[in-house]
């Protein structure tokens, strides 16, 4: 069993300090834009809500027969800051451990939430999109509303764009640091032999 | 030789074939001034304009450089255009010991001041016929409040502040018997008085009180203004008909070679209040607040107030005298000149402050005015303005000691030194200017940049509309030495006095909602699951909400003829410019325009049976023409049941038994 290098072994405080900005900054960030709307709609969604401009969200989406928000429909900011606090205790304990394989276990978990966080995250912002109440007012053929994951996108007179927040970067910027190191880790492993 | 150029013109004249011209504004207008005045789309203008709306009760804002109308806050008059004065939360501001009052007369603003400078959190607003002084809150745009004056005729030289905010003035303009005496008209000598009023407002809350009254001897008061600075602690109030008499006063009060200036030491008044002196009066008026939480406002009588009589409390009140029933009497920004325009007179006298404690204190005095002394003219006089034009009426400040007097007969506006009492420059007005307004011209700091004209007669000036006209007013340049006219618009009601603060003290305070969470009105429907229809009799309570694009409930049975309908509407946006509107058909008052998150109250008294539709009546949405209902009107004992209700709870059609 190797131990980690330094670099590798402190990458995990790094990558602790990273995930907790989850605790005191937005994840994700959705502008919208309309003639209306001068100023523009924000919607901020952290580990634990939805926050800004959500009610005034929720007061134009019957127009089109859209679900309106509520935090308490997501089961996700129940799970989400569970998993990611059992994944910073998990992270200690490979720090203490002090090993490769620690690191590469951790790496892996960290992969697997990633991709089922964006995964979920796609699947609602479908459901939000295209579940519309067959009874709304306006209906366009054909149409439907989901926000895009990442990027611009227009929908009737509303302007659309999705990004990370600095939470949601520093998350990003987690695995980066994760595969990077095990990476690294990996790469002085070999040279060692 | 101006024989010859005469002749030599008409000689001109007729072989040109036209007659000669007089200056008009085409050669008085220069070429840059557009640039000036142009406020480009999405731009905003660099002072908010606050105009008293005259006969209009009214006060109308204007956006300046541009002369554009931002909006017209209801005051002292109903305004259809969103119920003031017709739903029942508003309809105790109106309220005074005469009942109900529909309208009044609005002349002069004055914004509160911290440190002899406006401060953004207040205007206050006088009603010159029923004497009132009202207090609108800046950050709503709204009449937060409106105090009756008793004891008062024409509450004319008022609403003016001192540099704190600590008082707001109301003085009388036409004398009065104190109380509610019958009288002769013909014992004004003995028996009227001209009250000055000092109103304490609380800082924090902005509520006023009346501090105490001083009953000065039957004359007009005019204008007034605070001293600031050095003269801070008097008042100074411009006065006419110190003759008394009581007809034909066009004439009868014009006799006297000079009224006077009527100084008041306020802190002086302060410690006689303080040591239990002056009169406690058994009178009556109406104290009217409005409560941003319950959206309501409340009409208090009150019954007391304290009258201090100058002519017994001694070293409290002062007359200077001056020219001609002078009109304004303004304090410069460094608070030692004060300047009396005679509006019949052919100079502007300059009083020094310094020069009148001196007077005071060596009691170089000329003599008595009903037991107040009155000091030596030269004794008080810092200097006269000579030969400045006709009809001087009020003057302002550009904080580099330059003074602007409005002049009525000649048409114009006079730049002069303070110091050397001397004219610098002189630009026509269209026509015949009343009040003028540097913005900030009243406080310890001005911003010289413009000065605005605000005129009685219209004439030529816009598109000719009938008989019946807009007021105009003028905006000049006055940066340079020259000043230069760059900017004529209209304005609604006639405008007096009218001032004018930087955008930015206010801009970003300005209220963009109204939290429902905080809605404490006693009929609010905090949300659609609130909704319902109450009967006590035959009074019949609709809590209805609006959000766009429903009313809950929309229709309505169960409602007789004669019943007192009142909906109680809840805006429940909490949205930016997202009001609702809401009117029944034969509704004998007007609409209801509700802000979001805010509730107000329609009554209805149907007088017959039928079908009432009811609407929003403000473009709310795209759904707004859908944003609708019905009220089932029954005959009186009928035994239609009470139901109400929207989409599927609407009220049914009963089957067949």
């Amino acid at each position: 069993m190797k131990k980690l290098t330094t670099p590798g072994r402190y990458s995990v405080l790094l990558v602790i300090i990273f995930l907790a900005t989850l605790w005191f900054f937005p994840m994700w960030r959705i502008d919208l834009k309309a003639p209306q709307y001068p100023g523009g709609l924000t919607m901020t969604i952290w580990i634990n809500d939805v926050k800004d401009d959500v009610d005034v969200i929720n007061g134009l989406n019957h127009y089109i027969g859209m679900k309106t928000i509520h935090k308490e429909d997501f089961k996700e900011f129940v799970y989400l800051p569970a998993t990611i606090i059992s994944f910073i205790v998990l992270g200690i304990l490979v720090f203490f451990w002090n090993r490769k394989t620690g690191y590469y276990i951790w790496t892996g978990i960290f992969t697997a939430i990633g991709l089922m966080s964006f995964y979920d995250f796609y699947k609602w912002e479908y459901d939000y999109g295209h579940n519309l109440d067959p009874t709304a007012p306006i209906q366009v053929p054909g149409m439907s509303y989901q926000p895009p994951l990442i990027g611009y996108k227009k929908l009737l007179n509303f302007e659309v764009l999705s990004q990370p927040h600095v939470a949601g970067w520093l998350f990003i910027l987690s695995g980066v640091v994760l595969v990077s190191i095990t990476f690294y880790e990996w790469k002085q492993s070999k040279k060692m032999v | 030789m101006k024989h010859y150029k005469l002749m030599l013109c008409a000689l001109g004249a007729v072989i040109a074939g036209q007659s000669c011209k007089m200056k008009d504004t085409g050669n008085v207008v220069q070429g840059d001034a557009a640039s000036k005045v142009y406020v480009a789309p999405g731009k905003y203008d660099e002072f908010y304009n606050f105009v008293s709306g005259g006969f209009s009760g009214q006060v109308s804002v204007y956006g300046i450089p541009s002369g554009r109308l931002l909006k017209v806050i209801p005051v002292f008059s109903v305004n259809p255009e969103n119920g003031y004065g017709f739903s029942e939360e508003t309809k105790p501001m109106l309220n005074t010991t005469a009942g109900f009052v529909p309208w009044d007369d609005e002349h002069h603003l004055a914004l509160s001041q911290t440190n002899g400078e406006h401060d953004g959190r207040w205007i206050f607003a006088n009603a010159n016929n029923t004497p009132r002084v009202a207090r609108i809150n800046l950050g709503t745009f709204k009449t937060d409040e409106i105090l009756e004056i008793p004891n008062s005729g024409g509450n004319h030289s008022s609403p003016f502040i001192t540099e704190n905010t600590e008082y707001v003035i109301a003085g009388t303009r036409f004398s009065v018997p104190l109380g509610e005496a019958d009288v002769p008209i013909s014992s004004f000598k003995e028996n009227f008085k001209s009250v000055a009023s000092f109103i304490n407002v609380d800082q924090g809350t902005g509520n006023m009180k009346i501090a105490f009254q001083i009953a000065l001897p039957g004359m007009s008061l005019d204008l007034s203004r605070a001293g600031k600075g050095p003269s801070h602690g008097w008042f100074f109030f411009s006065t006419y008909n110190t003759e008394q008499a009581n007809t034909l006063l066009e004439v009868n009060a014009s006799q006297k070679d000079k009224d006077f200036i009527v100084a008041v030491n306020w802190k002086k008044a302060e410690e006689y209040v303080k040591a239990g002196k002056g009169t406690k009066m058994k009178t009556r008026y109406y104290h009217n607040k409005w409560n941003e939480e319950t959206h309501s406002a409340t009409s208090e009588l009150e019954q007391e107030v304290l009258v201090l009589d100058p002519a017994e409390l001694k070293d409290m009140v002062y007359m200077i005298p001056c020219p001609k029933s002078p009109h304004g009497c303004d304090v410069d920004p460094s608070g030692e000149y004060i300047v009396g325009s005679g509006k019949l007179a052919a100079l502007i006298p300059v009083f020094s402050f310094n020069k009148l404690m001196k007077a005071i204190n060596d009691k170089t005095f000329e003599g008595e005015y009903q037991g107040i002394p009155v000091v030596k003219y030269e004794a008080a006089l810092h200097g006269e303005v000579q030969k400045p034009g006709l009809g001087p009426l009020h003057t302002e400040f550009d904080g580099k000691g330059n003074a602007y007097t409005s002049f009525f007969l000649s048409s114009e506006v006079v730049k002069w030194s303070i110091k050397d009492v001397k004219v610098l420059d002189r630009v026509p007005t269209y026509y015949s200017i009343g009040h003028l307004c540097v913005p900030g011209g009243d406080t310890r700091k001005p911003y010289g940049k413009y000065v605005i004209a605000y005129n009685k007669i219209t004439k030529d000036r816009y598109l000719p509309t009938g008989p019946e006209l807009a007021q105009s007013a003028q905006l000049y340049d006055i940066s340079g030495d020259k000043m230069q006219l760059i900017l004529d618009f209209p304005t609604i009601g006639e405008p007096h006095y009218a001032q004018a603060i930087d955008a930015k003290v206010i801009k970003d305070r300005s209220v963009k909602i109204f939290d429902i969470n905080k809605n404490k009105h006693q009929y609010v429907a905090m949300g659609e699951k609130e909704t319902k229809v109450v009967r006590n009799g035959n009074r019949v309570d609709i809590y209805m909400t609006a959000i766009r694009s429903h009313l809950t409930p929309d229709n309505i049975e169960g409602v007789f003829v004669g019943d007192e309908v009142y909906f109680h509407v809840t805006n429940l946006e909490q949205d930016w410019d997202v009001p609702h509107g809401f009117a029944i058909k034969h509704a004998a008052n007007a609409e209801l325009l509700i802000m979001p998150g805010e509730t107000s109250t329609l009554k209805f008294v149907p007088d017959r049976t039928g079908i009432y539709p009811f609407y929003c009546t403000d473009f709310c949405s795209a759904l707004h023409q859908e944003m609708q209902g019905y009220l089932r009107v029954s005959p009186k004992g009928s035994n239609v049941p009470l139901k109400y209700g929207i989409g599927d709870t609407a009220p049914k059609a009963v089957a067949a038994k």
